[in-house]
């Protein structure tokens, strides 16, 4: 089973904080379980992502790096 | 049994931890006022209820760009000559080099598309970060809320930021 990708942003060349802001921002308008898919450059965005799912209790389902850029994969709670 | 505890206890633990974010922002150099706004933006994001009370030097960011002179008398309106307020006019705490500073480092967080100070104001405010400026402060500068932007709390006092700060992680910047 595979539930499609609600919202894909494009967060590649932002820096810190910028990438978390737009995924906080764009994820109020998903709903809960809808997933959605943020692509950045930043390495800081690593930690980052790990860091605000633990603390907005949405789920980092997936994670992947490829070409300098990395895909997180993310359930809203 | 054992398992169940461990579950209660971190449960219980991130239920007590504060989830509000309290910035006392003193200072107006850029090199302080860009961490305050980036702090403040990512409390937000991760859905701390922030406040950012703004004092002292921490006020003339929040004057409008286009604003030149503030005060009412002398002294006052002499402050804001040599401390011109706005995001867009800030200075570096070091290597200010004249304005070269502040232009080179500008240049910088363009090429590595760092948001800069005037934007992540912006963007603290769309997201409901509490800006509040400091009554006594605003009198003693001369600073009015016409000269400040739109959007802010009203004016409060020490009491307040207090009382917003007691069960919260708390910053002075």
């Amino acid at each position: 089973m595979s539930i499609a990708i609600a919202k894909s942003l494009d967060l590649k060349g932002l820096s810190c904080p910028m990438p978390i802001v737009k995924t906080a921002q764009a994820i109020k308008e998903l709903l809960s379980g809808e997933l959605i898919e943020a692509l950045a450059t930043d390495p800081g965005s690593v930690p980052d992502f790990t860091a605000w799912c633990r603390a907005t209790g949405n789920e980092l389902v997936e994670q992947t790096a490829e070409a300098g850029v990395y895909r997180f994969l993310i359930r809203k709670r | 049994m054992t398992e169940l505890q461990e579950e209660t206890t971190s449960y219980a633990m991130e239920e007590t931890a504060p989830d509000k974010l309290v910035i006392f922002a003193w200072s107006g150099d850029l090199d302080r006022m860009w961490p305050t706004l980036i702090l403040a933006t990512s409390g937000a994001a991760m859905g701390m209820q922030t406040t950012v009370f703004f004092t002292f030097w921490g006020l003339f960011p929040l004057v409008k760009n286009d604003v030149r002179i503030t005060g009412e008398n002398w002294m006052q309106k002499m402050l804001s000559t040599f401390n011109r307020g706005g995001t867009e006019h800030l200075k570096l705490s070091k290597m200010q080099f004249l304005g070269a500073g502040p232009a080179m480092m500008k240049k910088l967080a363009t090429e590595h598309k760092v948001a800069s100070p005037t934007e992540l104001l912006e963007t603290a405010r769309d997201m409901g970060v509490r800006l509040v400026p400091c009554q006594m402060t605003m009198d003693l500068l001369g600073l009015t809320g016409d000269d400040l932007i739109q959007g802010l709390e009203d004016p409060a006092g020490a009491t307040s930021a207090l009382l917003e700060a007691k069960d919260a992680v708390t910053l002075f910047i």
